[in-house]
């Protein structure tokens, strides 16, 4: 087990900057999830610190040793491939020993060690069998499988569960967090489902185009986005975003657009205040938004036309539009509304979020 | 956070297996299937066996039947096995077996082994050039043997190697080895990569990535390769006739036209026997192998 070190890591391909100016530090026993849509030199990074991608600049460090020009063998680490990379014409058995065989480890030892990794997976009765034989959760569990029995430094994922379908791949999330409680390796996981970084990981890192958006625990980058792409990209659904105008109306400032005129709650005033006159993006999730009662301030209540009322049975999601812009409000399944109604919303003025409408940064 | 079930933003991408049988359901009525299927199958079948049954029957009629036009040319009304009989007596015919075997055995394994580097270097090893080294190496294949033979025989002449089963052994690779090279570069292209990273983490090799992962599963690239490139050897006439020109050193094709046929006498019946039997070693190596020979034109790996 060791903490893993990424310094001002870049990698350049031919024409194309994959990643640009990576700093990490992932603690021992830590569950680091990498997150962002495809391209965004999630994979990369992982496939850096294996040792399967050239590393263009910087430095990886694994424990206290620099890995940069270390092949993967000699990492210590375990990959963990998103088509689970079984090899074919092997038993799981002989699936699980290899990496043990090639380091030339005696039998017995093999045998006891895979031994404890199946009874961990519950893979025991199916070791005899070749993968095409099994189904797809029982691949990957041979995958982790394989993994386990290496006892290396770093497990590395690369989207493990993607292949799988939705309810199995909630069941192995589940399997896999119990797994790194039991291990406590540290790991490194890549994926692009957002749910999927916020339930495993400790921290998730957000990348996009190659730049780290923001790191942090999951509630931070929910509650704290950094920018604008953290904001929508973390919550489902996403966070609904305006345009608005930023005015100034005596000690009070207010975001104004054609369809709504929000006060702005006094804890931000401050904050906000330089960009008084000027354009920004209101940010508030689909969760922080219901139906206007007596009790709230006017300041905080607008009006919406519904356009879809889309019922979850737990909540009912309505698409409404508010003058120029569209939101998504999630409202309890107890709410009556039909589509092409006008209804009045109002917002939590703690949970608003303002950002920059140039830079997108957080204000 | 909650998780709304079946929310899009978490929904699953499932893919539905289906089967590819669709849509050839006219077959399943037996006169469609008659027309459809049978009827061309058998055509196919008449043309491809005839020559086989006109070898077969040619070498069993007695020389006054194969010379007698009043008899029916389809039938034979007296078989013997005379012909047989002279060719394995009479002649070096055992002789230019072997030495057909021998030949095309070493040729084939020759060019097996170098194809299965030269391909795994240019399919998974990076370096700069190597699609192009692909490319030049399916060129080379695209070269008639009929115009390589003048430059290689002055090779071998220059070896020393004229009239010896080694000049055969060396230059046929010169034909196998491109075609086998383009053959199993596709066959390791259908090999998923992340296997050999995988076995890369775990610790292999190169060379234990090759013989240990790569290997075993493109075992039926590897047989269709060494199919062809044993059928090619054995069938080789162009380089053999040049070659070689002492009898006891000569392979089947040659040989059989070269010492059956004096002058503008055909000896047809021997000469079909010769041909006949020529033919089983290829006949038996398919039958084995056949299997294997489809699955690595049709499929790739499975996981």
């Amino acid at each position: 087990m060791a903490r893993v070190l990424l310094r001002n890591l870049n990698k350049h391909y031919e024409t194309f900057h994959a990643v640009k100016d990576v700093d990490l530090e992932i603690q021992d026993r830590e569950f680091v999830v990498l997150v962002g849509p495809s391209g965004c030199g999630k994979t990369t990074t992982l496939r850096m610190i294996a040792g399967l991608e050239a590393i263009t600049s910087g430095e990886i460090l694994i424990g206290d040793t620099v890995v940069n020009e270390m092949p993967p063998m000699d990492r210590d680490i375990a990959m963990v491939f998103q088509n689970y990379a079984l090899y074919p014409h092997m038993s799981v058995r002989d699936n699980m020993a290899f990496g043990l065989k090639m380091r030339k480890f005696e039998r017995a030892e093999i045998d006891r060690r895979v031994k404890i990794a199946s009874d961990i997976l519950g893979i025991e009765a199916l070791l005899h069998r070749k993968p095409r034989q099994l189904s797809g959760g029982q691949r990957q569990r041979v995958a982790l499988g394989r993994a386990i029995v290496r006892n290396p430094q770093v497990f590395l994922f690369d989207e493990p569960l993607s292949n799988l379908d939705a309810k199995l791949r909630v069941q192995m999330r589940v399997e896999l967090k119990k797994l790194h409680e039991r291990l406590g390796t540290t790991a490194v996981y890549v994926t692009h489902d957002q749910v999927e970084a916020m339930t495993l990981g400790d921290r998730v890192v957000v990348m996009k185009d190659g730049w780290v958006q923001q790191v942090g625990d999951p509630l931070e980058l929910y509650n704290n986005p950094a920018n604008k792409f953290v904001a929508g990209f973390i919550g489902s659904p996403g966070m609904n975003f305006a345009a608005v105008t930023i005015e100034r109306d005596g000690d009070a400032l207010w975001a104004a657009n054609p369809g709504m005129r929000v006060r702005v709650p006094d804890a931000i005033v401050t904050r906000l205040g330089p960009h008084s006159g000027r354009a920004a993006t209101l940010g508030i999730r689909p969760e922080d938004l219901h139906i206007a009662g007596p009790a709230d301030d006017a300041g905080h209540c607008f009006d919406a036309h519904v356009e879809v009322v889309e019922r979850l049975g737990s909540e009912i999601l309505l698409d409404v539009s508010v003058g120029p812009s569209s939101m998504v409000a999630s409202v309890p399944p107890t709410v009556r509304t039909k589509m092409h109604e006008t209804i009045r919303l109002a917002l939590d003025p703690e949970r608003l979020h303002f950002f920059d409408a140039e830079t997108e940064a957080a204000i | 956070m909650t998780t709304s079930p079946g929310h899009p933003a978490t929904g699953p991408a499932t893919g539905v297996a289906r089967d590819d049988s669709e849509g050839m359901d006219y077959l399943m009525s037996l006169p469609r299937r008659t027309v459809t299927v049978y009827l061309p199958l058998l055509c196919f079948l008449i043309v491809l066996l005839f020559p086989f049954y006109w070898m077969g029957l040619t070498s069993v009629k007695p020389n006054e039947e194969l010379i007698d036009r009043s008899l029916n040319p389809w039938w034979v009304v007296d078989p013997t096995i005379a012909h047989y009989f002279h060719l394995i007596v009479n002649t070096d015919y055992p002789l230019w077996m072997w030495n057909t075997m021998v030949v095309a055995v070493s040729a084939t394994l020759l060019s097996i082994v170098a194809s299965v580097m030269a391909a795994y270097a240019i399919v998974r090893i990076r370096y700069s050039g190597s699609r192009w080294v692909g490319g030049m190496i399916f060129m080379a294949y695209l070269v008639p043997p009929s115009i390589l033979f003048i430059p290689l025989a002055l090779v071998v002449f220059q070896y020393g190697l004229f009239d010896s089963p080694m000049a055969l052994i060396l230059t046929y690779p010169t034909i196998l080895i491109p075609f086998s090279t383009w053959l199993l570069m596709g066959y390791f292209k259908s090999i998923p990569y992340e296997l050999e990273e995988c076995a890369l983490i775990d610790g292999a090799s190169r060379w234990q990535i090759l013989t240990r992962i790569v290997l075993p599963l493109s075992v039926p690239g590897i047989i269709s390769a060494g199919i062809f490139a044993f059928t090619l050897c054995w069938n080789e006439f162009i380089y053999a006739l040049v070659f070689i020109s002492s009898s006891e050193n000569k392979t089947v094709p040659v040989a059989v036209l070269s010492e059956l046929v004096e002058g503008d006498i055909y000896h047809w019946g021997p000469l079909m026997a010769g041909a006949l039997l020529g033919s089983v070693p290829v006949c038996i190596v398919y039958s084995f192998f056949v299997e294997h020979y489809v699955s690595s034109m049709t499929g790739a790996v499975k996981e």
